[in-house]
């Protein structure tokens, strides 16, 4: 699921070693923590949210199959 | 982005050396000339190399086809991607099993896909692509789905006599509705709100 996370945000970015991903795992949830240079923050949000909602859709569709709810956070 | 500076007798030895270096051809490379260079006296007095900086320029096609059978690997897909190029549409094709996960509810997961790709496509290019991303002939039988419902609400806009209102939808979506129903006697169609809830409203003529 990290390296999904990551597939899709490094082309987005201009500094894709600044980009890190944390896990938190609770009871009925996993939450992925994603963070970018300050920079390219705007790159994976976009206009109204945009591209950080195509990036969530894309990433809740992978965790179907798993049965704990997950979550994206970005920033 | 990839790039070198190299230097050489002439600019032309310079380019080539660089070129060996990043082990590509002429064709998919940038060149900036920072020095041509001189000849000098008997070319040993007073000779300066060419330098030169030369740059990959990545295809944003094939990036794009890379970005998205990463994406598909990663979730676990076997499918296969079939690339075409017409003009400036790109479309890439997607067969394979366990299909449908990539797809969501009501493609909403194949937009998003089908959005991220777009981004990267036109990151790293100066043309600017619309792409289409289909999988297993989605885009082919939701069409059909639309023209079919766009029909339905027609007539119960007409029989109705007031607006009907439809579901938020891309804009490529709507423009199936609209198309389907431009040349229909009855009933006019808008789109009203603003994305991502704008959505067609059809309507009867009075």
């Amino acid at each position: 699921m990290k390296a999904l996370i990551e597939t899709i945000v490094t082309p987005l970015v201009d500094y894709p070693d600044d980009i890190e991903i944390t896990v938190n795992e609770e009871e009925h949830k996993i939450v992925y923590h994603l963070t970018v240079n300050p920079n390219d923050v705007g790159k994976v949000i976009g206009k109204n949210g945009r591209i950080a909602k195509a990036i969530r859709t894309v990433v809740y569709a992978a965790g179907t199959d798993s049965k704990k709810r997950i979550f994206l956070d970005i920033m | 982005m990839k790039q070198v500076t190299a230097s050489g007798q002439t600019v032309e030895d310079a380019v080539q050396s660089a070129l060996k270096q990043l082990n590509t051809t002429e064709d998919q490379v940038n060149v900036d000339i920072i020095d041509e260079g001189k000849k000098g006296l008997l070319g040993i007095f007073g000779s300066k190399p060419a330098i030169v900086k030369v740059s990959l320029v990545e295809n944003p096609v094939k990036k794009a086809e890379m970005y998205l059978s990463n994406i598909v690997s990663d979730l676990g897909i076997d499918a296969t991607i079939e690339t075409i190029v017409k003009g400036n549409q790109l479309t890439f094709q997607l067969t394979g099993e366990k299909i449908a996960i990539l797809i969501g509810k009501r493609g909403q997961t194949l937009n998003a896909v089908q959005y991220l790709l777009q981004l990267v496509v036109n990151r790293s290019s100066n043309q600017y692509y619309t792409v289409v991303l289909d999988a297993e002939g989605y885009r082919k039988r939701r069409e059909e789905t639309l023209v079919n419902l766009a029909n339905r609400l027609a007539v119960k806009a007409v029989r109705s006599k007031r607006g009907v209102e439809l579901e938020p939808m891309p804009s490529f979506e709507r423009k199936v509705i609209h198309t389907a129903l431009q040349n229909s006697k009855q009933v006019n169609t808008l789109s009203a709100g603003d994305e991502p809830n704008r959505h067609v409203v059809i309507k009867p003529k009075s």
